[in-house]
């Protein structure tokens, strides 16, 4: 096996056209899916991460073919399948920068049962999350994340199934971290995608996806100029809750209950907010529960955005590696040793 | 012996050649332990040997039932031995239960050795024995074998009564007082069985010492009780060359061939799995080969099984998956993606009664056809099937062989019964280990000419080019793909092009395998009993008969089911009439007719038991009269 070379110094610096492939993106015009592919392309560079040592792997599905227009290692896979891939290279090859490109129906429905073993595990991997609530390729039905009560060609008087919320489900599988980013929404995505490489763990970024053609209106009330500021709250590490046009609302603990309290009244100040903090568990499971459609619901709570969870646990191909190591410390097994055994006997 | 042991001698000794012996209790009496004692014992001593456990399906059968019997089957003897043996000479009873599940499978005239305390009116009633019925023991129906009632609990407890042991720790040393007996009665050494004892009691002497004295208990109650005067005891000379033996089961012998395929080829294995039944063991074999740098992946699973080694194969290591036929099911999907990659992976199928959940702990032939078709669109994959414990080693190392060196997945089929079965294997040399060579892709700089991951060789093998390689980044996928450049493609000329460049790969794999051999007899004859697979060891033995006896049959068994040896149509086209004997519906007799036009026998038994060798040699003989 080759050695890996991962001095870039002798190189030229890396920009975000060297991540290009040669391939043309073949997604509608409009996609959020290019947005994506854009910030992957800017972030990349700043990884410090030569392309040869990293793969993108992905399923079926629109978001899959983003492995063929990066100019890295990359394997479209089969639908629902990319997270084990991908499990198998990362614990063959640790030293690998392995992605995953997948959707709300790859990752959530046909794949759902690697996707909550794969969080468990915390396997070192960035699976980056496409979510646009449809099913894009094969033309309009509806996903396991589709509001209830949307009219799709298979749900034509509207849909009945309850949708996952994708981050109470990862916190809920034991994943490590959990980010959640807007496909427009350049900069704090790319620091999401920054921040969801360096974290070692399976890093889970669902990104709110727009699919101009079967689901145009999906993510209006948090995308919208008009909405965005009063629906969404973005949370960073230390920092308190604060939203609004204004920055006029924020959100305190009222015990366990959060409450969204005016900021303008006098009677609430910012030292009185939720102050957010990655480490707390307890605190992501209570943000990963904001999950409100604005558009229905009164009183809403605000769909939060940025980074909900990142815990330091040890990775599943840490802990391999170190019992192998134990194993080890005499020196790796020979080949006489393997065959011979230990329960050999000798005829004379 | 390091625990010298005198016998008398009073008694006559016969040489034998072959015994097959059935060790049979209930689940709790220890029969597994026993009779792998039993068979290191022989094996040690250096006679050959062939050993099969029967453990019930339910992990907790209710005590004393039918349903809740462990069996451990062994036959060895001063010639090679190739089977557990289609009867049992010699039964050891542990309860009324076992002899009632077992005694049809007893040679008339064979001995059974009863323990009279699970012969009671408790276990009888367990048995099913009706309350009317009298004891089998005493009633005259055995009267076509030897019986042999011998008290064994009670035995047992007289030696260790003064032990320290409590009474359910004494009780729990009746199967060694057993085993001593045997060891008495076949002139068997004790001491191996000593000195497990010592090593695994090590810290408790007090139970290694009762064990060891319960084992004398048994050995000396040959010895001086009478019963057995008429009988005397018997002697199996040793046969082995000398050498370093081990003693593997099918399923281990797998796990050790996989391991030595990735270090003889300078790869790091990976195995992605599932616990399935009966393939479990080469999952938990592999998980204490860490020493070896093997990796094991126990997935969520089926079909994270296979596709993580598909995702380790990219990764450049021998990936590998184990199943059995559900699980093959489940992974036909991946195996379709595994070929349309072109990334070696070894899938090694121990097959089970099928179909659907079936006959889970019982083994089958009856997933060829699975192997060869089971995938959507043409998805030619190599298939190999080993025919023993010890051939286990050599096929799978094959399938990894031809895995890494043609870039394919390869399907290895073993069954239930060589996968549980074990049999002493003289400790290959690693030199004596064909050489495994990948080919991988070398760093490129940007002024060479754009990496092609799908440029064929001459045997239309496409290059192994791995993340961590400078200038070969590339992608691929399950797409069709452009021939050489490997970007996708729609067009229709080169979707068949590229079909037709993969079923030639498989193709050209048959100009570097071994051409077919005949195993035993004549290059041309009357009969040709072409077999694959498990059955191996009962066309071998029923052929050495009937070859005896002056019939023209001769044996050949397969070891590649695709592509076939190429002079496999030659080679048949050299007898009369070839009959094909399997553990399914006839499902290699359709592969055979299809390539090679002519009508085989097919000979199939569909119960969830292998061939013995009576069986075949009744078939034999049928054929030959017929002319």
């Amino acid at each position: 096996m080759p050695d890996i070379d991962t001095s870039l110094a002798s190189r030229p610096p890396l920009t975000a056209k060297h991540f290009a492939s040669d391939q043309e993106p073949k997604w509608c015009p409009g996609c959020g899916d290019h947005a994506v592919l854009q910030q992957l392309k800017n972030v990349m560079p700043d990884l410090g991460v030569p392309p040869e040592d990293i793969v993108f792997i992905s399923g079926i599905g629109c978001s899959s073919r983003l492995p063929y227009y990066l100019a890295t290692y990359g394997v479209h896979g089969i639908h629902g399948r990319a997270l084990p891939m991908a499990s198998g290279l990362k614990t063959s090859r640790p030293e690998l920068s392995v992605w995953v490109a997948t959707g709300d129906g790859d990752a959530l429905s046909i794949g759902g049962n690697h996707f909550i073993h794969t969080l468990r595990r915390n396997i070192d991997l960035n699976v980056v999350l496409f979510n646009n609530e449809i099913y894009g390729l094969t033309k309009g039905q509806y996903s396991p994340t589709t509001k209830v009560g949307l009219k799709t060609v298979t749900s034509p008087l509207g849909v009945i199934d309850h949708p996952f919320n994708t981050a109470t489900l990862t916190l809920g599988a034991g994943g490590s971290f959990f980010a959640r980013a807007m496909d427009r929404d350049g900069k704090v995505l790319r620091a999401i995608l920054h921040r969801a490489a360096t974290h070692r763990g399976t890093s889970l970024v669902e990104i709110y996806q727009h699919c101009p053609i079967f689901n145009n209106s999906a993510f209006e009330a948090f995308a919208g100029q008009e909405n965005k500021d009063e629906s969404t709250v973005y949370v960073e590490h230390d920092m308190p809750l604060v939203f609004g046009k204004f920055r006029q609302k924020g959100i305190r603990l009222d015990g366990s209950t959060p409450v969204v309290v005016d900021l303008f009244k006098g009677d609430v100040s910012e030292s009185d907010l939720w102050i957010h903090d990655e480490k707390d568990s307890f605190k992501a499971n209570l943000l990963a529960r904001f999950f409100d459609d604005p558009l229905t619901v009164e009183n809403f709570l605000p769909r939060p955005f940025g980074i909900f969870y990142a815990e330091d646990r040890l990775t599943y191909e840490d802990a391999l590696e170190a019992q192998i190591a134990l194993t080890q410390e005499q020196g790796e097994g020979s080949m006489e040793e393997l065959l011979v055994g230990d329960n050999s006997y000798i005829i004379k | 012996m390091s625990e010298p042991i005198s016998s008398t001698s009073k008694f006559t000794v016969t040489p034998k050649t072959s015994v097959s012996v059935l060790f049979a209790g209930d689940s709790g009496d220890g029969m597994q332990l026993t009779g792998t004692q039993f068979a290191n014992t022989v094996a040690v001593y250096g006679a050959d040997l062939n050993t099969f456990p029967n453990f019930p399906s339910e992990i907790r059968a209710p005590a004393g039932t039918v349903a809740g019997v462990s069996g451990f089957q062994l036959q060895f003897g001063s010639k090679p031995v190739y089977t557990p043996g289609a009867r049992f000479d010699v039964m050891v009873a542990m309860n009324a239960a076992a002899l009632k599940a077992k005694l049809k499978e007893l040679h008339r005239g064979g001995i059974i050795i009863a323990c009279t305390d699970g012969f009671d009116e408790k276990n009888l009633r367990l048995a099913g024995y009706k309350a009317d019925e009298a004891n089998p023991l005493e009633d005259g129906t055995l009267s076509n074998y030897i019986v042999f009632p011998v008290p064994v609990l009670q035995l047992t407890r007289e030696a260790l009564k003064d032990s320290g042991l409590s009474h359910k720790e004494i009780d729990r040393c009746k199967n060694m007082f057993i085993l001593g007996l045997l060891y008495w009665l076949y002139s068997l050494p004790i001491d191996v069985t000593v000195e497990m004892l010592h090593a695994k009691f090590g810290k408790n002497a007090t139970i290694a010492e009762a064990n060891i004295r319960a084992i004398k208990a048994g050995y000396f109650f040959g010895d001086e009780t009478e019963i057995f005067a008429n009988l005397g005891r018997f002697d199996i000379s040793p046969s082995k060359q000398h050498g370093t033996y081990r003693r593997v089961t099918g399923n281990e012998a797998c796990a050790i061939g996989l391991t030595a395929a990735a270090k003889k080829a300078g790869l790091n294995l990976f195995l992605g799995s599932y616990p399935i039944t009966p393939a479990t063991e080469i999952l938990q074999t592999l998980a204490k080969m860490k020493k070896f740098g093997v990796k094991t992946f126990q997935a969520e699973d089926e079909i994270a099984g296979i596709v993580s080694s598909i995702g380790a194969a990219y990764g450049g290591a021998l990936a590998a998956t184990n199943t059995s036929g559900p699980g093959l099911a489940l992974k036909t999907e991946a195996l379709g993606l595994a070929v349309m990659l072109e990334l070696p992976l070894v899938v090694i199928n121990v097959q089970r009664g099928g179909p659907s959940t079936g006959l889970p702990t019982k083994p089958e032939q009856s997933d060829l056809m699975m192997a060869m078709y089971g995938r959507h669109g043409d998805a030619p994959m190599p298939i190999l099937a080993a025919h023993s414990p010890v051939d286990c080693f050599y096929t799978t190392y094959e399938a990894s062989r031809i895995a890494i060196e043609h870039m394919t997945p390869v399907i290895c089929l073993t069954d239930g019964y060589l996968a549980l079965s074990s049999e002493p294997w003289k400790v290959e040399s690693a030199e004596n280990l064909s050489d495994i060579n990948p080919h991988f892709s070398t760093e490129r700089s940007p002024e060479d000419p754009p990496f092609l991951p799908y440029k064929r060789d001459e045997r239309h093998v496409r290059p192994w080019a791995i993340p961590g390689t400078k200038g070969l980044e590339h992608r691929i996928g399950g797409l069709e793909k452009q021939h050489e450049t490997g970007h996708v493609s729609t067009d229709p000329d080169n979707h068949e092009l590229m079909t037709r460049l993969r079923a030639e790969k498989i193709e050209k794999i048959a100009d570097s395998i071994p051409l077919q051999t005949i195993d035993n007899g004549p290059d041309k004859g009357d009969l040709l009993i072409l077999g694959w697979g498990s059955s191996y060891g009962a066309i071998k033995t029923a052929v050495e008969q009937a070859l005896e006896k002056g019939h023209s049959v001769a044996h050949a068994h397969l070891r590649y089911l695709n592509p076939f040896p190429k002079n496999l149509g030659e080679l048949m086209g050299n007898f009369r009439q070839v009959l094909i004997p399997e553990n399914n519906s006839g499902q290699l007799v359709h592969l055979i007719r299809d390539k090679y036009l002519f009508a085989p026998v097919s000979f199939t038994k569909v119960k969830g038991l292998p061939f013995n060798e009576m069986e075949i040699l009744e078939k034999i003989t049928d054929i030959i009269k017929e002319h």
